[in-house]
């Protein structure tokens, strides 16, 4: 409305002044808008008339013998988007006028093989789109692995955790859209309650050295955003659809955005998978179908100087944990173990029957931010999550539909953020976040709860900078401090709360004496100091060189302060510790990276020491009138993680190109100096591609992975067998054999309506079915591994 | 002069976020000190007493009583006295709940559904055999008395193991049985 006014005047007041004297002198100066540096070569542009200049050095301009009234100009700077500006004139006028410099910060533009990262010196990595439409179907933690360094902790093939660089769980956070997930990563088969289709920009950053993100990424953080928007009047989406042989089942995702000149966009996304039970080589793993959900919603409007976005996702899974690893008690985990093949094998079905878990994951996030000129940009933002797990187990009688786990966590966070980056060179964030988080753990379900019901308050601050020295050299440094409170209200049996030795040092805790349970509220305080500093030094020829150094405190999770008890699912019992302190890492890792079009490699060795390192680990059995359990316990250690990750890629012609990739970890708790437990062997993945753009982007490539044996790990545990009357070794800790694993993939692009919108791939993994376990999978006790799958994909682009 | 019209007038969005906060701090102060409901897990099984009787010999009682459940004490084995050798006895089993007070006894629920219940005897050494005295409706075996024969003396075993919904008839193994196991308990026992 004010634009059509302006438009009206203009249009009237040139026609009205055109008769009068027009002598009057624009002397105009076109700047950059962050820093007021001037911009030269500036083409501006009086619409509606015949003139045009260019701005000089000091960014001036200026335009002779007008006539009073208003104009509008046209800037265009060929760093810039063009700007329509109104300047009246009245008499010898003076015009300032801003310009947007920085055009990558828009998410306007979208360079291809633009990498530009999240850190500055810290090792951090994407997945290309190419790789994430490969793994569309699959799950986040399954995509993540194409990544050198990043391995995972699986229970079965659908409940994948990610691990980065040896570590796991509440130490790699994962922000979704910006929006940290808080989805109970604490629990080893919890896997991240996210849609891999929902945000396709994917990158893993190693180490703690995001500090904007949180001070407590141990291991690292793996970023979720949206892909850019174009800001045009466009209207496009596009949908994929998989399908497996191995499950027999698969997903359709699609997507749909629509955007505006405005800045205003819409995007709706969608997903849903399923799976029947997958296969081994020999046989069926019955129970091990899934089925999934995922739907988000953006929206929301940018503009360089202010913008605004709500973002709403949901997540529900439901999947099958497989039967054959549900054990009554020791004596069962010693047959599975020697047995080494799954004692019970029912027919191919997609039903998903006990032992299961369901989780549901609701997101929603307001976010909106502004410019000031001269200053820096201001981002506020709330957000709210709802997580709900229930895990059903076999249960008999009146209680077979009962969930033996139900928790419901509840969170909602409200953080804002200052980057200063009105000097040129310099960039500078602070930002401050409070959390408020609640743990409601359901009596309903008849079963001791594992997880009790808590609050925890969170705050957090940071500053971080970035600073150039010179064209070569990029310095960042920050520093990060937490505070976290976890209010509790357990309830122990008094017999553990004794074995413990808690009657003594936490006898002040205790609410309620209930006979043979007593009510505990533990209050505990955390307050965590993180920093980093780093350097990123652009060495000639292609060739870069990042060092870091990362300091991170983690607080201890409620699972490693406050589990207790028969972990069903699992036949174990877990133990947390009240004791238990936050850990401290300290890691340095650098990285020497060659990107030419002829070839390129990544080398990077990093030295991970971490004090009061939290573990858990199975320490013995306890015995019950149902028999012997494992007992695994969470204690603190001293740990050293130091390893390499290393690729290479070659392009030996413009149609052929090979990938390398080796990654090795080695864990050693320092204290008493024996191997971690847990860290994931050595591996090395190789490939081979043909690419052809004359026959439309054909392409073939084969895969080879070979995983080492690991040899570094704690001693087995001896327990005593109810059964066979004798203490017996118990091989709970020894790793089974390496592997080697074949995979190829073709595709191929068609065109239905548009160029090249229709693209279909065929994807075969573990291509001769070999047998194989892997060490860093909870069912390899009990049943092989994935045997070959097959599979379909089909993209269409509109 | 502002180059567009704003889809949102900020000071509106502002006063959104600031309702967002308010409800944050809202939720924040609305956790009340309503105390947790303690879980008080049902027809938990503490206690088992077998009773073996036999004509010309002494009564022995072996109990395992496990009152903390998969808390960390073991259950508490008692076992009155030597069996006699070359002697066949009969048992009986009785199954508690300790927990409560009284007691509550599962063995009547246990012979109720008896068609969802089965106890499996394995034995070693001196105590060569165990077989079922009763059955189930389906006449199933159940186990709930049962005949044991001893050998000549010395040492032996008997282990005791109650499963919940196994398969039945079954092979008289565990492994095809299958169901829950609501007791596993074994016995050191010596026949003199």
């Amino acid at each position: 409305m004010k634009l059509l006014f302006v438009i009206l005047v203009a249009f009237l007041f040139g026609n009205f002044i055109s008769a009068q004297d027009c002598d009057a002198i624009l002397l105009g100066e076109v700047v950059d808008f962050h820093d007021n540096t001037p911009l030269e070569n500036a083409t501006i542009n009086v619409t509606a008339k015949d003139l045009s200049t260019t701005s000089d050095k000091s960014g001036k301009f200026n335009f002779q013998n007008l006539c009073d009234g208003v104009l509008e100009l046209e800037i265009s700077h060929p760093d810039c988007k063009s700007k329509f500006v109104t300047v009246t004139i009245a008499g010898d006028t003076y015009q300032k006028i801003r310009i947007e410099h920085h055009l990558e910060e828009l998410d306007e533009v979208k360079v291809v093989g633009d990498v530009r990262k999240n850190t500055n010196s810290s090792q951090e990595e994407k997945l290309s789109q190419a790789e994430l439409e490969k793994f569309s179907g699959n799950s986040l933690g399954d995509a993540l692995k194409q990544i050198t360094g990043v391995s995972s902790l699986n229970t079965g093939a659908n409940i994948v955790k990610p691990v980065i660089q040896g570590l796991n769980g509440s130490r790699v956070l994962i922000l979704n859209n910006g929006v940290r997930m808080q989805d109970m990563e604490w629990g080893e088969e919890h896997a991240p309650n996210v849609d891999i289709n929902s945000n396709q920009d994917i990158s893993v950053i190693k180490g703690a050295g995001a500090l904007e993100y949180g001070g407590d990424a141990i291991g690292g953080v793996i970023v979720l955003k949206p892909l850019p928007i174009v800001r045009t009047d466009s209207l496009f989406g596009k949908t994929q659809l998989n399908l497996f042989s191995n499950g027999r089942g698969g997903n359709a995702t699609t997507s749909l955005v629509k955007s505006f000149n405005s800045g205003m966009y819409i995007k709706a996304q969608g997903s849903y998978k399923l799976l029947g039970d997958l296969e081994a080589p020999d046989y069926l793993l019955s129970n091990t179908g899934i089925r999934e959900k995922g739907v988000s919603i953006n929206i929301g409007k940018r503009d360089f100087v202010q913008g605004w976005e709500g973002y709403y996702s949901f997540f529900d899974a439901d999947i099958g944990i497989l039967r054959a690893s549900h054990i009554g008690n020791i004596d069962d985990l010693i047959t599975s173990i020697n047995s080494q093949q799954p004692d019970i094998i029912n027919d191919f079905s997609y039903d998903i029957e006990r032992p299961n878990q369901e989780v549901t994951h609701h997101l929603a996030k307001l976010n909106y931010y502004r410019r000031f000129t001269g200053f820096g940009k201001l981002n506020v933002q709330y957000d709210f999550q709802s997580n709900r797990r229930f895990e059903y187990d076999i249960r008999v009688g009146d209680d077979a539909n009962k969930a033996s786990l139900d928790l419901k966590l509840t969170t909602h966070t409200f953080s804002s953020t200052v980057q200063l980056d009105s000097k040129e060179g310099l960039e500078v964030k602070i930002g401050v976040l409070g959390r408020f988080q609640t743990n409601f753990a359901n009596p309903a379900t008849g079963v001791r709860r594992l997880i009790p019901d808590y609050d925890k308050y969170d705050f957090g601050a940071f500053a971080i900078g970035e600073y150039e020295i010179g064209a070569d050299v990029t310095l960042d440094a920050g520093v990060r401090y937490d505070f976290s409170r976890v209010d509790a209200k357990k309830f122990y049996r008094t017999s553990r709360w004794e074995e413990r030795g808690y009657d003594v040092e936490f006898a002040d805790l205790v609410r309620d004496d209930l006979g043979t349970q007593l009510l505990v509220n533990p209050v505990f305080d955390y307050h965590n100091i993180s920093a980093m500093a780093g350097l990123q030094y652009d060495l000639q020829n292609d060739q870069l060189l990042r060092f870091n150094y990362a300091l991170a405190q983690r607080a201890p999770n409620p699972s490693e302060l406050f589990s207790d008890g028969l972990h069903h699912s699992a036949a174990r019992i877990e133990l947390g510790d009240l004791r238990i302190q936050s850990e401290t890492s300290s890691k340095i890792s650098a990285s020497y990276e060659l990107n030419s079009e002829r070839w390129g490699f990544t080398f990077a060795p990093y030295l991970n020491l971490i004090n009061d390192f939290i573990l858990l680990e199975p320490d013995g059995v306890e015995f019950t009138i149902r028999g012997a359990f494992p007992v695994w316990s969470y204690r603190q250690t001293n740990a050293q993680l130091v390893g390499i990750d290393f690729s290479v890629y070659s392009n030996w012609t413009s149609q052929i190109r090979s990938d390398h990739q080796f990654s090795w970890v080695r864990g050693t708790d320092t204290t008493i100096d024996i191997p971690l437990i847990n860290i994931p062997a050595a591996s090395t993945r190789n490939s081979i591609s043909y690419t052809n753009s004359d026959w439309n982007d054909f392409s073939i490539s084969l895969e080879s992975q070979f995983v080492f044996e690991q040899g570094r790990f704690p001693d087995n545990i001896t327990v005593f067998s109810p059964q066979q009357q004798q203490e017996i070794a118990l091989d709970i800790n020894t790793p089974p054999p390496s592997y080697h694993l074949l995979s190829l993939d073709i595709s191929n692009k068609l065109t239905l309506f548009k160029d090249n919108d229709l693209s279909v791939g065929l994807r075969a993994t573990n291509l001769l079915n070999t047998n194989y376990r892997d060490y860093l999978n909870r069912q390899r006790y009990f049943v092989d591994d994935l045997g070959r799958n097959i599979s379909l994909r089909i993209l269409y682009n509109y | 002069m502002k180059k567009t019209l704003l889809f949102i007038n900020p000071s509106v969005f502002k006063s959104l976020l600031l309702l967002g906060s308010l409800f944050f701090l809202q939720v924040s102060c609305s956790d009340d000190d309503n105390d947790p409901v303690a879980v008080d897990e049902e027809e938990v099984i503490t206690t088992m007493n077998v009773t073996l009787t036999a004509t010309g010999a002494a009564t022995i009682t072996l109990q395992s009583q496990d009152l903390d459940g998969d808390g960390p004490n073991a259950p508490v084995i008692d076992i009155s006295g030597n069996l006699a050798a070359n002697t066949t006895y009969s048992g009986a089993i009785e199954l508690l709940n300790e927990t409560e007070s009284p007691a509550e006894d599962i063995t009547a629920e246990v012979a109720q559904e008896d068609d969802e219940h089965q106890f499996f005897f394995t034995t070693s050494g001196a105590v060569t055999a165990v077989t079922y005295s009763d059955q189930d409706g389906d006449g199933n075996p159940l186990g709930l008395s049962f005949e044991l024969t001893t050998g000549d003396a010395g040492s032996g075993s008997l282990q005791i193991t109650l499963r919940h919904e196994p398969k039945k008839p079954n092979d008289g193994t565990l492994t095809d049985a299958g169901g829950e196991t609501d007791i596993a308990q074994s016995f050191s026992l010596t026949v003199e």
